[in-house]
C-alpha cells in the first residue's frame, strides 16, 4: 500500500507540473532577457534579471491600468456588496413565500449571455459618454457579479443559527440595530470573503473590458491584450506584464476556492 | 415589515432593469435597419436580418464553431477534472499544496492565458512545444493556421479544467468516509470505486459543471480577440465573435442583434434545466 501511496503521488506531481507549466514558464521568460527569452532551444539556467519589470513600467505606463483594475474591482465589489448584503439579510432571515422564486430568478440575470445585450449596452453607454470611463465598468460589474454575491452571502447568513437571532431581538429594538449591532459582526469574515471572490472575478473579467475600454479606463485584462500586435513581440516584457497582472489575483484564488465553488456554481454544489 | 421592503428591493430593481432593458432593446434593434455608418439605412425591417443572419455562411460556421468548442472544452474539461479530483481524493504526500497548484490556472485572466500559449508555448518557430517535438525529431506544428480551433480548445480547456477540478473535489468531501472505507475493505478496486461508488455520487456535480460551461462559454471572446481574431477565414468564429465583428467592426447593429437574440435563446434552453436542478437543491435542504 505503502508504495502504491508513493506511485500516485508521483503521478499527481507530474500532472500537476504540467498544468502548471505556462505559469512557471511565463514567470522565468519574464526574469530572462528577450534574447535569453525567444532562444531555441530554451534556456533554463540563466542569470534572472528584473529588468522587464521596469521597462514595462517606463513604456506602457503599467500602473495605470493596475490602478484602473484595482479602482474598478474594489468600487464595483464594495457596490454590490451595499445592495447585496440587505438583500441576502432578508432573504435568509425573513423568507416568505416568494423567496425561493426571487432567488432562482435573481440567478437567472446571470445566465443572460453578455455577448446578447452587448450592442444596446454599447450604443447606450456611447450616447451617454460612459465608453472608457471607471463608471461605466464599475457599473457593468456590480451588476454582473450581484447575483452571485447575493447568494454566496445567503448561504452564509442561512448558517447563522436562528436561536441568536431570535436572543438578539430580545436584546435590541429595532431590526437595523439587530444588523447593524449583531449581524454584520457575525458575518464579517462571510461578507469579507465574498468580496475577495467578486474582486478576482472582475479583475478577470475580459468580455465588457475588450468592448467598452480603450486606454483612459483600460484595466489590465486590456492592456494585456494589447501586446497581441504582432510588431510588438517582446516575450520577457510580455511575461513581465503578465506576471504582475496574474500573480497578485491567484493568491486571493487560493484563498477564496471555497468560495469561488459556491459562487459558480450558485449553489447547485455544495 | 417596512425594512424587508427596504432591503431586497433595491437589488430586485436594479436587476430587473438590468435584465429587461437591454433585452428590449436588443429584440427592437433586431427588427430594424440601422447601420452607424450609413444613417440612410433605416426603417422597419421585420424579420430581415434574421433572414440575412441565418442564410449568411459565416453564421452557419459560427454556429458549427461554437458547438464545436462548447462541446469539446466540456468533454475535455470533465473527462480530466474527474480523473484528477479521484486522484487527489487519493492521500497524496503534499496533496493540500497540489491542489492550489492544478487551480491556479483558473485564475489566470484569459488574456494572458491566450497570449502566454499563442507566444511562449504554441509559436511555431521559438515556442516550447516546438522544442518539445523536434525533440522527438517531429516537424513543428503552426498552431494556429493547421488547427486554429483546436488550439483555442487548448487554451481554454486549460483555464477552465481547474474549475471542473474544484467542483468535484468539493463534491466528493460530501461522500462518508464510511462508504469510501467499506468499499476499500470489500477489496473495491479503483475501477470499480471509481465507476460504481464515485461517478454516481458526482452526477450532479457533472451536471453543473456541464450547464456552467456552456453558458459561460458561449461568450468566449477575449481567446479569439488575442490569438486568431476569428480566422484564418471564419475558422474560429464563434457566435460572440460574431456579434463583435457585425456591431464593431461592419457597424450592422440590426444583423448584429439578431446575433445577440440567437445566443439569448440557446442559454436560456441551457438556463431553463440549470435553474429547476438549483430550485430541487433548495427544497431538499428545507
Amino acid at each position: 500500500m505503502k508504495s502504491n501511496r508513493v506511485l500516485l503521488s508521483i503521478l499527481g506531481w507530474v500532472i500537476g507540473f504540467i498544468i502548471f507549466f505556462p505559469i512557471l514558464w511565463m514567470v522565468m521568460a519574464s526574469l530572462k532577457t528577450e534574447i535569453e527569452a525567444v532562444a531555441t532551444p530554451p534556456s533554463f539556467f540563466f542569470i534572472p534579471t528584473l529588468e522587464n519589470y521596469f521597462v514595462v513600467q517606463n513604456r506602457s505606463d503599467y500602473l495605470n491600468y493596475a490602478w484602473n483594475s484595482i479602482v474598478i474591482s474594489v468600487f464595483a465589489t464594495l457596490l454590490a456588496i451595499l445592495i447585496a448584503v440587505p438583500a441576502s439579510y432578508s432573504f435568509a432571515f425573513r423568507p416568505t413565500k416568494r423567496t425561493q422564486f426571487k432567488l432562482v430568478w435573481i440567478l437567472s440575470t446571470k445566465m443572460m449571455p453578455p455577448v446578447g445585450v452587448l450592442i444596446p449596452m454599447y450604443l447606450f453607454y456611447k450616447n451617454m459618454g460612459l465608453l472608457d470611463t471607471h463608471l461605466g465598468l464599475i457599473l457593468i460589474y456590480t451588476l454582473m457579479n450581484l447575483p452571485i454575491v447575493i447568494w454566496v452571502l445567503y448561504t452564509y447568513f442561512k448558517d447563522i443559527p436562528q436561536e441568536i437571532l431570535e436572543a438578539a431581538q430580545m436584546e435590541c429594538d429595532g431590526l437595523l440595530n439587530i444588523f447593524l449591532y449583531i449581524l454584520l459582526p457575525l458575518s464579517k469574515s462571510a461578507i469579507f470573503s465574498t468580496s475577495l471572490l467578486s474582486i478576482v472575478l472582475i479583475w478577470n473579467e475580459s468580455f465588457w473590458s475588450l468592448n467598452l475600454t480603450a486606454f483612459e479606463a483600460a484595466p489590465l485584462t486590456t492592456f494585456i491584450s494589447s501586446y497581441s500586435s504582432p510588431e510588438g513581440l517582446f516575450w520577457a516584457k510580455l511575461s513581465a506584464a503578465s506576471t504582475l497582472a496574474i500573480l497578485p489575483i491567484m493568491f486571493l484564488g487560493w484563498v477564496t476556492q471555497k468560495q469561488m465553488v459556491k459562487g459558480l456554481t450558485l449553489g447547485a454544489v455544495k | 415589515m417596512k425594512l424587508r421592503v427596504l432591503s431586497d428591493y433595491p437589488a430586485i430593481v436594479v436587476l430587473f432593469i438590468w435584465m429587461l432593458g437591454p433585452l428590449i432593446a436588443t429584440i427592437y434593434y433586431s427588427f430594424i435597419r440601422y447601420n452607424l455608418l450609413n444613417p440612410r439605412i433605416k426603417g422597419f425591417a421585420g424579420i430581415e436580418n434574421y433572414e440575412f443572419l441565418l442564410t449568411d455562411f459565416v453564421f452557419t460556421d459560427s454556429i458549427y464553431n461554437s458547438i464545436q468548442l462548447l462541446g469539446s472544452i466540456i468533454v475535455i474539461t470533465v473527462v480530466l477534472g474527474l480523473l484528477i479530483s479521484y486522484l487527489l481524493d487519493q492521500d497524496l504526500y503534499g496533496g493540500r499544496l497540489l491542489q492550489l497548484v492544478i487551480i491556479s490556472p483558473f485564475f489566470v485572466m484569459p488574456t494572458v492565458s491566450a497570449l502566454i500559449w499563442k507566444n511562449l508555448l504554441m509559436h511555431p518557430v521559438n515556442g516550447y512545444f516546438t522544442y518539445l517535438l523536434g525533440l522527438f525529431g517531429l516537424p513543428p506544428i503552426d498552431w494556429f493556421s493547421d488547427i486554429p480551433l483546436g488550439s483555442i480548445i487548448i487554451i481554454v480547456s486549460w483555464n477552465w479544467l481547474p474549475f471542473a477540478v474544484l467542483v468535484f473535489v468539493t463534491a466528493q468531501q460530501s461522500m462518508s468516509q464510511e462508504i469510501k472505507e467499506a468499499s476499500k475493505m470489500d477489496g473495491a478496486g479503483h475501477v470499480a470505486f471509481f465507476s460504481q461508488i464515485y461517478l454516481p455520487h458526482l452526477g450532479k456535480a457533472i451536471g453543473a459543471v456541464v450547464m456552467i460551461q456552456m453558458i459561460f462559454h458561449l461568450n468566449i471572446f477575449a481567446e479569439i480577440f488575442t490569438t486568431t481574431t476569428g480566422g484564418p477565414g471564419t475558422q474560429t468564429t464563434n457566435l460572440a465573435f460574431l456579434v463583435y465583428r457585425k456591431a464593431l467592426l461592419d457597424f450592422d447593429i440590426g444583423g448584429a442583434s439578431a446575433g445577440g437574440i440567437i445566443s439569448i435563446v440557446f442559454a436560456n434552453i441551457v438556463a431553463i434545466f440549470l435553474l429547476r436542478m438549483i430550485a430541487k437543491n433548495m427544497n431538499s435542504d428545507q
